[in-house]
This record gives C-alpha cells, sequence and structure tokens, in this order.
C-alpha cells in the first residue's frame, strides 16, 4: 500500500519518540474504563478482569516514564530510568497472586451459591 | 478552766450523735438521761468558766483550734472567744436550756422511742450550735452557728411531720431566716474585703479608720440578718406560725435562745453600730415599730401560744430599740429576763396544753386555777414580770431600756410606754381568761384536769424564782450607785461604745418620775385587764378593728400577693417554658438527632461488596483532590 510522505510524517520520523502525553492519557482512559468495571459490573470474574486492566494501565505508565527517564538522562548514565521497569514486574508478580487467590475464592463462592453473582454475597449486612 | 471552753460544745453535740445515730436502740429515759445531762454538763463548765471570768482583771480569751479557712490574705481560723458577753450567754442557754430538756422528758412521753430520741437529739443540736454562735470569735464562726440553729427550728417547728402545716410553717421559718442570712453573708463578704479579716478584733480595731458609710453599709445589712433571726419587721411573720412545733421547742428557740440571736449579734457589733449613727436609728425604729405591731396583736389572739408569739416579737422589738439606743447592758439584761419570763410562759402554756390534752384556745379554758395551782402561780408570777411591775425582774430591764430611749428621744419613750401598757393589758387577758372565772371546756375535760408531774413544775418554780430575783442583779444608780452588778460585768465588751457616745445624763428626779410612769401605766393596765376579762372573758369573734387585729394586720396577705404569687408565677414560667420546651427539647433533641444520624449511617452497611468499593474509590478520589487541588 502506498503512503504518501507529508511533511508532518517527515517531521515525525525525524524525532526521537512519541511524547510523554499519549502514554498518560491511554493510562489514565484504561485505569478509568477499569475503576467504571469495577463498580458497576455484576460478574465476579468480570471484575476480576477489570482489575486485571487497572494494573496494566498502570504498569504502561510506569513504562512509559521509565522510557521518559532514561531519555532525558542517557549521557550521563546509561542505566538511568531503570527503575519504573524493575516495578513492573513486582505489580506482575503481585498481580499474579492475587488473581490465583480471588479465583480460588470465586471457585469457593460458585460452590456455595451456584453463581458468581456479588449482589447474593450480602451475608456481611448482618 | 477556759481552755476547756471546747468541751461547752463539745457535750451537746456528743449527745446529739448518741440519740440520733442510735435512736431506734435507746429507750425513752435512757435517751432523756443523755440529752439532760449533756446539757447539764455544758451548763456545769459554763457556770465554772463564769467564775473565772468574773475574777477581776481578766482578758477576754480568744483560743483557736485550728484553721477553718486559709487562702492567700484570708485567714479564718475556728477559734473561741470567752468573755462576759459570750460566758453570759453561755448560761442563758444551758441554763434554761437543761431546764427545758427536763421539762421535754415529762411532756414528750407520749411519742414513741424513736421519735422521742430524734426530739432530743434535734434539741442537742441546737444548743450546740446556738453555743458555736456565741463563742464564735470571728463572723464565720458565728454565721456557722446561725445556720445551724435555723437548720434546728426548722427541723423542731416540722417535728410532726405528717400533719401539712406544720411542715409549712417549718418551711416558712427556714426560708425566711434565709432571707436574712443573705443580709448577714453580703455584710460578711463585705467586711472581709474592707478589712480583711473577719476575726472580731481585728474588725472592731480597724473599724474606727473606717468611713462611715462603708460601716452604715455593712451594719444595716448585718441588720438585715438580724430581723430574720430574731423575728423583726419585716420578716417576722414566721414566728407565730412556728408555735406549730412542740411547747418546750417554742420556749427554747423562740422565746429564750435562737430569736435573741440577733441581739447578740449586735451588741456584740457594738462598736460598729455605735460608729454608724444611722444604722442605730433605723435598728431602733424598727425595733420600736416591731414592739408595737406585734402588741396590738397580741391583744386580740385567742391561742395561748400565739398570744406568747406575739408578745416575744414585742419584747424583741423592745430589746432592738435598746440596743439603737445605746443601751448595750439594757438591751442584754432584758435578753436575760425575757429568757427567765417567756420560757416561764411557755412552759406553763405547755403545762395548759397537757392538762387539757392538747386544747389552745384561751376561749375554751377558764377556771385553771384550782386545777393547776402550781402552774397558775407561775404563771402569775411571769406576768406580773413581762408587764414590768417592780419588784420584778421584767421592771428592771424595760426600765432600763425605757430611760436609755428617753434621754435618746422623749419620743421613743411614750410609744415604748404605750407598748408596755399594751404588753401588761393582753398578758392579764391571757391570764384572766385561762386561770379565772369558770371552766369552760368539756365535762370529760373538767374530769381529767390534774397537775403536771415534777419533771413539769420543777423547772416551773426554778424559772419562777429567777424571774422575780433576775432583776436584782441590775439595779439602777437612782437605787442605789454602783449596784447595777450586771453593767460592771459587761462593761469591758460595751466600753469602746460607751466612750464614742455622748453620755445623756438624767437628773434622778427625771428618773424616778420616768420608772413612776412607765409602772403605774403598767399597773393601771394590768388592774384593768384582771378585772375585766374575769368578769367576762373575751368568748365571741373579734369584730370590726378587733378584726383587722386578729387577722395580723392582714400582713401575711400582703405578702402571699406582692411576693409569693409573683414568685410562684414565675417559678411556673420557669418549669413549664424554659424547663419543659426549651432545655428538655434541647436535651431530648440531641438524642433524637443521634438516633436518626446512626439510622442513616446503618445503611452504609448494605453488605453489597459493589457498595463499598465505591465508598473506597469515592474516598481515594477525595484524597486526591485534597492532595493536588487543596493543598497547592
Amino acid at each position: 500500500m502506498k503512503i504518501k510522505i507529508t511533511p508532518a510524517i517527515r517531521a515525525e520520523t525525524k524525532r526521537e519518540s512519541m511524547p510523554v502525553n499519549y502514554y498518560i492519557f491511554l493510562a489514565i482512559a484504561l485505569f478509568c474504563i477499569g475503576v467504571a468495571g469495577v463498580l458497576t459490573r455484576r460478574n465476579a470474574i468480570i471484575i476480576f478482569m477489570c482489575i486485571e486492566l487497572m494494573l496494566n494501565a498502570v504498569n504502561l505508565l510506569l513504562v512509559a516514564f521509565s522510557k521518559m527517564h532514561h531519555l532525558a538522562l542517557k549521557a550521563t548514565n546509561p542505566n538511568a530510568g531503570i527503575e519504573g521497569q524493575l516495578f513492573v514486574f513486582f505489580i506482575m508478580v503481585v498481580a499474579a497472586a492475587e488473581v490465583s487467590v480471588g479465583l480460588a475464592i470465586i471457585a469457593m463462592m460458585y460452590r456455595n451459591t451456584h453463581s458468581v453473582d456479588v449482589n447474593f454475597l450480602n451475608r456481611l449486612k448482618h | 478552766m477556759t481552755k476547756l471552753v471546747y468541751l461547752v460544745p463539745l457535750f451537746p453535740l456528743i449527745g446529739f450523735l448518741i440519740n440520733g445515730l442510735f435512736r431506734k436502740n435507746l429507750s425513752k429515759s435512757l435517751t432523756g438521761i443523755i440529752g439532760c445531762s449533756v446539757i447539764l454538763a455544758s451548763f456545769v463548765v459554763s457556770l465554772l468558766i463564769f467564775f473565772d471570768v468574773k475574777k477581776e482583771g481578766f482578758e477576754p480569751a480568744v483560743i483557736s483550734f485550728f484553721d477553718f479557712i486559709h487562702t492567700g490574705k484570708l485567714n479564718i481560723p475556728f477559734a473561741f472567744q470567752v468573755d462576759q458577753l459570750s460566758v453570759l450567754f453561755m448560761l442563758i442557754i444551758t441554763g434554761v436550756g437543761f431546764l427545758i430538756h427536763l421539762y421535754s422528758t415529762a411532756y414528750m412521753h407520749g411519742e414513741e422511742s424513736q421519735h422521742f430520741a430524734r426530739y432530743f437529739s434535734y434539741l442537742n443540736l441546737f444548743v450546740f450550735s446556738m453555743l458555736l454562735l456565741v463563742l464564735g470569735a470571728n463572723y464565720v464562726i458565728m454565721f456557722i452557728g446561725w445556720e445551724g440553729v435555723g437548720l434546728c427550728s426548722y427541723l423542731l417547728i416540722g417535728y410532726w411531720f405528717k400533719n401539712i402545716d406544720y411542715d409549712n410553717a417549718a418551711r416558712k421559718a427556714f426560708i425566711m431566716n434565709r432571707i436574712g442570712d443573705l443580709g448577714f453573708l453580703i455584710a460578711v463578704f463585705w467586711m472581709s474585703s474592707q478589712f480583711g479579716s473577719v476575726s472580731f478584733g481585728e474588725v472592731f480595731a480597724r473599724a474606727p479608720a473606717t468611713s462611715t458609710a462603708v460601716l452604715t453599709g455593712i451594719t444595716l445589712l448585718l441588720f438585715v440578718g438580724a430581723t430574720g433571726k430574731s423575728a423583726q419587721i419585716p420578716l417576722y411573720t414566721w414566728l407565730p406560725d412556728a408555735m406549730a412545733g412542740p411547747t418546750p421547742v417554742s420556749a427554747l428557740i423562740h422565746a429564750a435562745t435562737m430569736v435573741t440571736a440577733g441581739i447578740y449579734m449586735v451588741a456584740r457589733s457594738n462598736i460598729l453600730y455605735t460608729l454608724a449613727p444611722v444604722s442605730q436609728t433605723v435598728v431602733a425604729v424598727i425595733g420600736l415599730a416591731t414592739a408595737i405591731l406585734a402588741a396590738t396583736i397580741a391583744i386580740k389572739q385567742n391561742d395561748i401560744k400565739k398570744v406568747l408569739a406575739y408578745s416575744t416579737v414585742s419584747q424583741l422589738g423592745y430589746m432592738f430599740l435598746g440596743l439603737g439606743v445605746g443601751a448595750y447592758t439594757g438591751a442584754v439584761f432584758h435578753v436575760m429576763t425575757h429568757a427567765f419570763f417567756k420560757a416561764l410562759l411557755f412552759l406553763g402554756a405547755g403545762s395548759v396544753i397537757h392538762a387539757i390534752h392538747n386544747e389552745q384556745d384561751i376561749r375554751k379554758m377558764g377556771g385553771l386555777k384550782k386545777y393547776l395551782p402550781i402552774t397558775h402561780i407561775t404563771f402569775l408570777l411571769a406576768c406580773f414580770a413581762i408587764a414590768g411591775i417592780p419588784p420584778f425582774s421584767g421592771f428592771f430591764s424595760k426600765d432600763e431600756i425605757l430611760t436609755a430611749a428617753y434621754s435618746k428621744n422623749p419620743v421613743y419613750y411614750f410609744i415604748g410606754v404605750a407598748g408596755a401598757m399594751m404588753t401588761a393589758f393582753y398578758m392579764f387577758r391571757l391570764y384572766a381568761t385561762t386561770f379565772l372565772g369558770r371552766f369552760r371546756g368539756t365535762e370529760e375535760q373538767e374530769k381529767h384536769l390534774h397537775e403536771s408531774p415534777a419533771a413539769i413544775t420543777i423547772p416551773l418554780i426554778i424559772l419562777a424564782v429567777l424571774a422575780v430575783i433576775g432583776g436584782f442583779v441590775g439595779i439602777p444608780a437612782v437605787f442605789a450607785p454602783n449596784a447595777h452588778a450586771l453593767e460592771h460585768f459587761l462593761s469591758p465588751v460595751f466600753a469602746d461604745s460607751v466612750k464614742i457616745q455622748e453620755a445623756h445624763e438624767i437628773p434622778a428626779s427625771t428618773e424616778w418620775m420616768l420608772m413612776l410612769v412607765s409602772a403605774g401605766l403598767a399597773l393601771i393596765a394590768v388592774i384593768y385587764a384582771w378585772s375585766r376579762f374575769s368578769k367576762k372573758p373575751e368568748l365571741g369573734e373579734p369584730q370590726g378593728f378587733g378584726k383587722i387585729l386578729s387577722n395580723k394586720w392582714y400582713v401575711d396577705e400582703l405578702y402571699d400577693a406582692i411576693i409569693i404569687k409573683p414568685v410562684n408565677a414565675l417559678a411556673k414560667f420557669l418549669n413549664n417554658v424554659v424547663e419543659k420546651s426549651i432545655i428538655d427539647w434541647a436535651v431530648n433533641g440531641v438524642g433524637r438527632m443521634i438516633q436518626y444520624g446512626s439510622r442513616q449511617i446503618r445503611l452504609l452497611q448494605s453488605g453489597q461488596v459493589g457498595g463499598y468499593v465505591l465508598l473506597m474509590v469515592l474516598g481515594i478520589v477525595i484524597l486526591f483532590i485534597i492532595q493536588l487541588v487543596l493543598k497547592k
């Protein structure tokens, strides 16, 4: 397919990378969608998916900032901005652990009530 | 011996504690023995102290026990002052008190043993408080005793508490006392701020250097306290109602001792009054007015105790007249003789009431002369004493006051003599209606009339002897120079006042004339009343002007309309509007609000997981806002 090379595109390819704002907006959008999902959905598994969505939004943000710092401090320290990416690994570990426990709870919930509807779990009222 | 003065109030206090705490376990005879013997012990100690004080060159002793109030610059020790005035009052209180205790053992024998013990414990507490009053070395200790006697008066007037009228009379006495006490307290506060101390010695030493206006204010406020305690205008209406109590109580408290507390206080503060002539005039005028007012009311009373009650108010007026014209010794002399003959009159009335089984209306008595001989003779002697017939005791003391009144202002003398005539008249009206003529009661009562037992008649006889010869300690100078033993005895107490006062010397001939006039007029009144009422006793209801007198000049009704009704209306308003609608509404409203709030907050705990998560998210959003926006 043929792409017309406009001056804007040429200017774009000359820069080093995308401005970090784009990543921030995307992360915020993903996070808000995740929050909205947690608050409104009734199916426990869908709520879990939305929680994962929130966590991944945070991961995205961390990686974007890490790249931003690296580009800014590349001259003095070739390993600048590596902390962000390290933290992403930790978050992924925690997310995995939390999902395993959560799914176990959902399995117990299904066994007791034959449903994964969180509105059934209002025994805390007493 | 003076060092042992603390024993004098201590014995009655012990009697009060024993009779009060063990009243359910003590027998009546044991209660009577404890109650009377502690007063007798106090009397013996007082007598020994008296002999000490009587010696030449005795210096007033202030014996301090401990620091009662000690804050900053104000130091009020718990101290007793032993001097001539306090030892004289001690003798009167314990002596007459002992006789009345003895009398009470027979008079109250119809009571149950625990109420009998309650009576004696209250009587002992009263004697303790009264002794505290006269022994105190500063105004605060005096005030403790002052309040204590007011309390005991309330307890004893309302002794037969099951009768609501008696309870009301007791409350009336206490409340009117309290109104006077407010004046007393303000005076004490003023004194402590002005002089830095309330001890007699220091106050009297610093008084001459103080402005007359301040002294007038302090003395007038003290006198307000005295009007409450000693039943003067305007706070006298409680005393006739106080006759609801047992007769020995009326004799002790409302004749011989408590009502003389005001006289004692003014006599003790004599230097303050001498330095404030305006207050002295006020004291004299109010005393005189009270004397006349009460005498007019007594003329038309038909209850034997009410006549004596108004007579007491009237005689107290004379005592205040004496204080107001500077005759301090005369006033104290009259306190002493009045204690004798008024206690005798009340005890005699009690003996009569006891014999007729609680009938108190003199229109239903009469002719008791032959049934109650001892009571009759002693009552007659007391009537002569109070009428001021020489050589009985009342003549000497009343004459001393009237002579001093004449030298201050002849008008006082003439009005005083008019009052003395009225006194003689109503006393002999009482005597003749009660003891002479024919017995007007029922046949049943007549069969049971008998003389009272020894425990009643012996105090009557002793008091009668004192009422007859008691005047001889105060023989005035016109009869025999330097024979006024009481004046000589009390001179150190009043020396400062006597120095400042202008000495009005009356020529001896004038004094003889004054004496003859007053004694003569009194004798005429006696003879008139005796002859009129022994032949035709007043049996009907009073008519015309007599109705006003018998209704006490409608003073009680006046107080009711001016003071009591508005105060009650205010109280009702405060209760219904302020208390119920405003304060209760607010307090209950707080409770209602909390209940409402908790109901709403409980809805948070719905058990819905979604709800909980929503709250978490909201909390985080709020924290973000605070952190990023508000805390820039």
